[in-house]
Order: C-alpha cells, then structure tokens, then sequence
C-alpha cells in the first residue's frame, strides 16, 4: 500500500514537471521517465502484457520519436518559449482540462463493482485457439480484428512520415548519416548488444503464446536493434523506394487480411480460424506482422527521406 | 537453510539500495556533470548489482537466475555507454551542465 501511494505520488509528479517544463528536450526525458514509471503502475496491477507495450513502445519508441521531433525544433525553442498564449486561450484549456479530469474521476467513482468482465468467457474458450495467454488470445483471436487494423494504422502513420520528404530526395534515404568512429564506444557496443537485442526481441515475441510477450513488444526491440546499429554507423537505412522494404512493410497486414479472407471458406467468418489449426495460423500471420511492425516502427524513427539516392 | 537464505537476501538487497540512495545524492549534490555521473554509475553497477545478488539466493531455478545476470549484464552495458556519451558531449561543451 505505502509502495502503491509512493508510486502514484511519483508518476503524478513526473507527469505535472513533464507538462510544466518549459525545454521540449527536457519535456521528452521528463515522458520517458513517465512511461517506465507506468509500465509499473501496470505491473502492481497485474497487467504485465499491458507493462511490457508501454514501457517498449509508450515509452521508448514514442520517447525516441519525440526526441526526434525536438531536436528538429530545437530551432523553434527560444521563440516559442516568448510566446504566451492569450487569457481566453488559456481559459478554455483550463475548463476542458477540468471537464476531462472531473469525467474520468466520475468514471472511476461511479464504476460497478464488480467491474463488467468477460475473462471468465476468455478463459473458457482459450483451448480453441492453441494459446494459453489469454491476452495474445485476444488479441490475435477473439479480436483479431483490432489487431489488424492496429498494423494497418502503423503503416499509414509511416505513410503520412514519408509525405514529409521534399519532391527532390523522395526516393531517397531516409533520415540522416550517422557517422561513428568505428573503433568508438557506440560501434562497440552497438557490436555487442545488436546480437543479444535481436535474440531478446524473436524470444519476446514467441513467449507471448504461452506468456507476457508478444509481436508487438518484440518488434520495438528488433526496431531498437536496428535504429542502435544504424545510429553507430554499421547499417544505413535503404532507398524508400525498394520493393523488398516496401514488400516487408506490407507483408504482415497482407497476410493477416489473406488468412482473415481464407476464414470464410474453412471456418465460416472473417478472421474465424478452425480449431484444429488456430494455432498455426496464428503463427503464419504473427511471424510477418512482427516483421512489418519491426521494419514500420524502425523506418518511423529514421524520419522522412532527407538524402537523395545515389545515382 | 531458506531462513539463511533470506538473511543474505536481504542484506544484498539493503546493500543495493544503500548504494541507489547513496548514487541519488550524489547525483543531486555533486557540482558538475562529470562527478554527478560518477555517482550515478555506482548505483547502477554496485547497487543493481547487490540487488540482483540479493534476488538470486531467492531464484526458482537456474533459468531465471541467468536472467537477472543478464539484466545486470545488459544495465552495465547500457549504463557504461550512455554515460561515456553523455561524459563526452559534457566535455565537448567544456561546461558544468
């Protein structure tokens, strides 16, 4: 209990300094800070799938995008600290911050008690699909549609990155050259942590059938891998415009359409996979979805095309 | 011997968070980037370290005792680099921080 108020006191500190802080740069280590302070809160609440996705992606993916993004403003900083928004302005932010947080207390107050739950009846029809985590069942079974719609949003998310690229590098490499020394300290260890990271990642990823894990968990730390090895020089992202990364991007969503479609014909709905072989199917769409994500979250760090492709 | 156990446990762990209060102050006392560094560093190797000792007189078998050698392992390594860079960058800028 004095653990649990410490933790809250803490992430609802982090989270007040995060949004007063007037830096952006300071403003990203102040999110990171608070996203792995709420991967715990997920854990005291016995959520470790749901732990796992936001200390991964929540906080490290996102927190690398943002850093990203205020290291291209860092221009922008000093004038828009001067910048103060007018009376009305601040307001009406005033009043809707209220209204959002009195209606989520509301919520919290309010809630039935037992909470509504369908665990009983995820639980009971789990041997249907192979799994024995029930939350990869939900998400790659009973709500599989979510699931592709979620890799479908990743991808029109890179889309909307890549229209950012002026007309003259489209095509091109995305993201700047990081230059290394090869015999420095970064090389070194992206050297050393590549390998395990990959090895943790595919692991992550094949544990979610029967544990915490999963493909989205494992493919940011393949994406992390790749965004270590190209930030200490030893790979270079390839021209947008070749077919193999655009077929890699797709691969995934593809598939798990294809076999969606496949289950009106063997199992009578789509998405509907037959029992005897749930199992794997599942893993026939999770082995490229997890390599779509990995290749869409990695490409979404690297940023809009900002090198034109050799000629 | 589970009661021995314990006892080590929990002055590995004690230990460990000794050196992670120790490194806290250090990080908010100390008066320039370089030093603050260093103490942020013994927490990380000597107080994870401890803590991870600690845990593993308490661990179901031999796989998860090689897992939390493993986070230690990778925390050493993270920690080692990223505070090189940050030590670096520090110095470029010739600056306390």
């Amino acid at each position: 209990m004095a653990f649990d108020i410490g933790l809250v006191t803490l992430v609802l500190g982090v989270a007040a300094w995060t949004i007063g802080a007037r830096e952006t740069f300071a403003a990203v280590v102040g999110f990171v800070a608070y996203g792995l302070l709420l991967a715990l809160v997920w854990v005291r609440l016995a959520a470790p799938d749901v732990a796992m996705t936001e200390a991964a992606l929540g906080s490290g993916l996102t927190g690398g995008l943002l850093l990203g993004a205020s290291t291209r403003l860092a221009r922008t900083d000093g004038p828009a600290a001067i910048e103060k928004p007018s009376a009305i302005m601040r307001l009406a932010a005033a009043v809707l911050c209220t209204l959002v947080s009195a209606g989520l207390a509301a919520l919290v107050l309010l809630m039935l008690e037992p909470a509504p739950t369908l665990a009983p009846r995820a639980m009971a029809n789990i041997a249907a699909t192979g799994l024995s985590n029930p939350v990869t069942a939900v998400l790659m079974a009973y709500r599989a549609i979510d699931t592709l719609l979620e890799t479908v949003v990743l991808l029109l998310a890179l889309v909307g990155v890549w229209s950012l690229a002026r007309d003259r590098v489209w095509g091109g490499l995305p993201g700047p050259y990081h230059r290394a020394d090869p015999h420095g300290l970064l090389t070194f260890t992206a050297q050393i942590l590549v390998p395990i990271g990959i090895l943790i990642g595919i692991y992550i990823f094949w544990v979610g059938s029967v544990a915490p894990g999963g493909e989205f968990q494992g493919a940011t730390v393949l994406a992390a891998m790749w965004i270590i090895a190209s930030m200490a020089g030893l790979v270079d992202a390839p021209p947008v415009t070749r077919r193999w990364l655009r077929l890699a991007l797709i691969a995934g969503p593809a598939l798990f359409f294809a076999i969606g479609l496949a289950g009106f014909a063997i199992a009578g709905g789509f998405l509907a996979y037959p029992e005897s072989h749930a199992k794997l199917l599942i893993l026939m769409i999770e082995v490229p979805v997890t390599l779509s994500i990995a290749t869409t979250l990695a490409l979404l760090v690297a940023g809009p095309p900002e090198r034109a492709p050799a000629r | 011997m589970s009661s021995a156990l314990d006892v080590l446990t929990i002055l590995s762990v004690s230990t460990g968070a000794f050196f992670f209060l120790a490194g806290t102050v250090g990080l908010l006392r100390f008066p320039d980037a370089l030093s603050r560094l260093h103490a942020l560093t013994k927490a990380d190797n000597l107080g994870l370290g401890l803590v991870v000792l600690g845990l593993l007189f308490q661990a179901e078998g031999f796989p998860v005792a090689l897992k939390l050698v493993g986070v230690w392992l990778l925390a050493l390594l993270a920690g080692a680099t990223v505070t090189q860079l940050i030590a670096h960058i520090a110095r470029m800028r010739g600056s306390t921080m």
